[in-house]
């Protein structure tokens, strides 16, 4: 072999050194500033800043009542649902303020879908759960209908297993086949981000490692924010991970460098199991 | 950092399991400081018994290689340790492998001093003041590189690493003294090519010592500091 013949045959180490979950994606989609939530009189969120990028997953970690899904059903409004709650700051949905009085939040709503712990299908057939929000915005063509009942499916990772049962109750699936049902009404809207809060806690493993598999093929389309207890779930499916305690943010990072190498002690001390 | 550190998680077999980790590799490595105290005695002195000894001991290290290894497979496996306790497993892991060479560098130290107490009488081993001087700077090496991890306490890393060059130093010039003599009488070549193999083990376990003192600033500090010179591992155990 000579010199240029070996020099061809050289590697491009940038591609070679590339961490594999790195999508080459760098933007901020969502923006929180100076966030302050007050239920009644208790502060439960103070002061949060931090950036979520896009087409990223990004997890909050934390004990319970940190904060973490308060914070998390900030980003669709759901806490305006909660009487006593009031909010400062901003959040910044591509460079919107959501709490700006001029936004309609059924609109945000449709934008951000969310999934919460337990699944909760409607006691309706399979195709109409996933219908479902096409059918309130109004489309009720049936070549579109199952058209995006078929895509949606499928991005849920569960068309190969319902294609012949769509007209069963959704309540006769699994809890992981209906969480993932869930997902696909969620995404069926084609929304920007997907809030995800617990979605795996009440699932056995497998069906987790299904619903964790799905997260990582769904964020080629949607930013990603997920909640959860179970700090190797957060490690394996997010980009990035930001640890929460008593309604602060205590430190935010890639997932790789906060579970390696965690900056503050608090951090620290969490994940790996200490006195804190 | 201090090493109380390991002891602080709300699973107590947890602490055990990393207190437990922690004395096997201190054990492994007290047991290979022993093995080239006594190769080099076994040489300075043609002791054939003790340089026997040290061979046998190498299987001891290599029992204790695989046994620390395996723990910490367990550990990985069962725990998922994150942050501060999967550095440490990973480096022990890195530190373990260093020990072994650096057993079998001994063993190999205590092999051919069993071949040159065969070939010359024990009159002729003054001439080898200069090895015995550099096993000094590589044993310090070692033992302070433990003496970091047995105290997770890095600040000492710059200065053991420092003793390299000293090291590299009194190599040269072992080497250029033993062609001297090899060109003074080719008689000694096959005497001297072994010593040249003594000369060339205590030089690497020199260069293990310096990799287990890398490995060691990224349990501490996070920081990955191998291949860097000696200034830039300065900089960044400072920084």
């Amino acid at each position: 072999m000579t010199a240029t013949q070996v020099r061809s045959h050289t590697i491009d180490m940038s591609s070679v050194l590339r961490a594999p979950q790195d999508n080459g994606v760098n933007e901020t989609c969502i923006k929180v500033e100076n966030l302050n939530l007050f239920y009644g009189a208790k502060q439960a969120l103070h002061n949060v800043s931090m950036d979520m990028p896009k087409k990223k997953v990004t997890a909050y970690i934390g004990p319970s009542g940190c904060g973490k899904s308060t914070l998390l059903r900030c980003i669709n409004r759901m806490n305006d649902l909660v009487d006593s709650v009031s909010i400062e700051g901003k959040i910044l949905l591509d460079d919107e303020n959501i709490y700006d009085k001029a936004v309609n939040v059924a609109a945000l709503r449709r934008r951000v879908g969310m999934v919460f712990q337990k699944p909760n299908p409607f006691p309706k057939s399979i195709f109409e759960n996933v219908a479902y929000g096409l059918r309130i915005q109004g489309i009720n063509d049936k070549r579109i209908l199952e058209e995006t009942v078929e895509k949606a499916l499928r991005g849920a990772a569960l068309w190969d297993e319902m294609k012949d049962r769509l007209n069963d109750n959704a309540l006769g699936m699994s809890g992981g086949q209906q969480q993932r049902l869930v997902i696909a009404r969620a995404i069926a809207i084609e929304p920007e981000v997907l809030l995800l809060d617990e979605p795996a806690s009440a699932l056995d493993p497998i069906s987790t490692l299904k619903i964790e598999e799905l997260i990582n093929e769904l964020k080629e389309k949607y930013t990603i924010v997920i909640v959860t207890h179970n700090m190797q779930q957060a490690a394996r499916v997010s980009d990035y991970t930001a640890f929460m305690y008593m309604g602060e943010l205590i430190e935010m990072g890639t997932t790789s460098e906060l579970f390696t190498n965690p900056k503050k002690k608090q951090t620290e001390d969490y994940i790996t199991g200490r006195y804190g | 950092m201090d090493n109380s550190k390991i002891g602080q998680h709300i699973s107590g077999q947890f602490n055990k399991e990393l207190e437990d980790v922690r004395n096997k590799v201190l054990t492994m490595g007290g047991l290979v400081e022993q093995q080239i105290e006594l190769a080099v005695t076994a040489f300075s002195t043609g002791d054939v018994e003790m340089a026997e000894l040290v061979i046998k001991q190498d299987n001891q290290v290599d029992a204790l290689e695989v046994a620390i290894d395996h723990e910490c497979m367990q550990i990985l496996a069962l725990r998922q340790p994150a942050a501060f306790d999967l550095r440490l497993l990973i480096t022990v892991i890195k530190i373990v492998n260093e020990l072994e060479r650096v057993g079998d560098l001994a063993e190999r130290v205590a092999e051919m001093a069993i071949q040159l107490t065969s070939a010359e009488s024990s009159s002729k081993r003054d001439q080898y003041y200069e090895l015995e001087h550099m096993a000094e700077l590589v044993q310090n090496m070692l033992h302070g590189a433990l003496d970091v991890f047995a105290r997770m306490n890095i600040e000492e890393v710059a200065i053991i690493t420092s003793l390299d060059d000293n090291v590299d130093r009194e190599y040269g010039s072992i080497i250029r003294q033993l062609i001297t003599r090899m060109m003074e009488d080719p008689r000694n070549i096959t005497r001297m090519l072994d010593v040249l193999w003594i000369a060339r083990s205590l030089e690497r376990i020199g260069d293990h010592a310096c990799n287990i003192c890398d490995h060691l600033v990224y349990m501490v500090k996070g920081e990955d500091v191998r291949h860097l010179t000696q200034a830039e591992l300065e900089e960044k155990v400072k920084g």
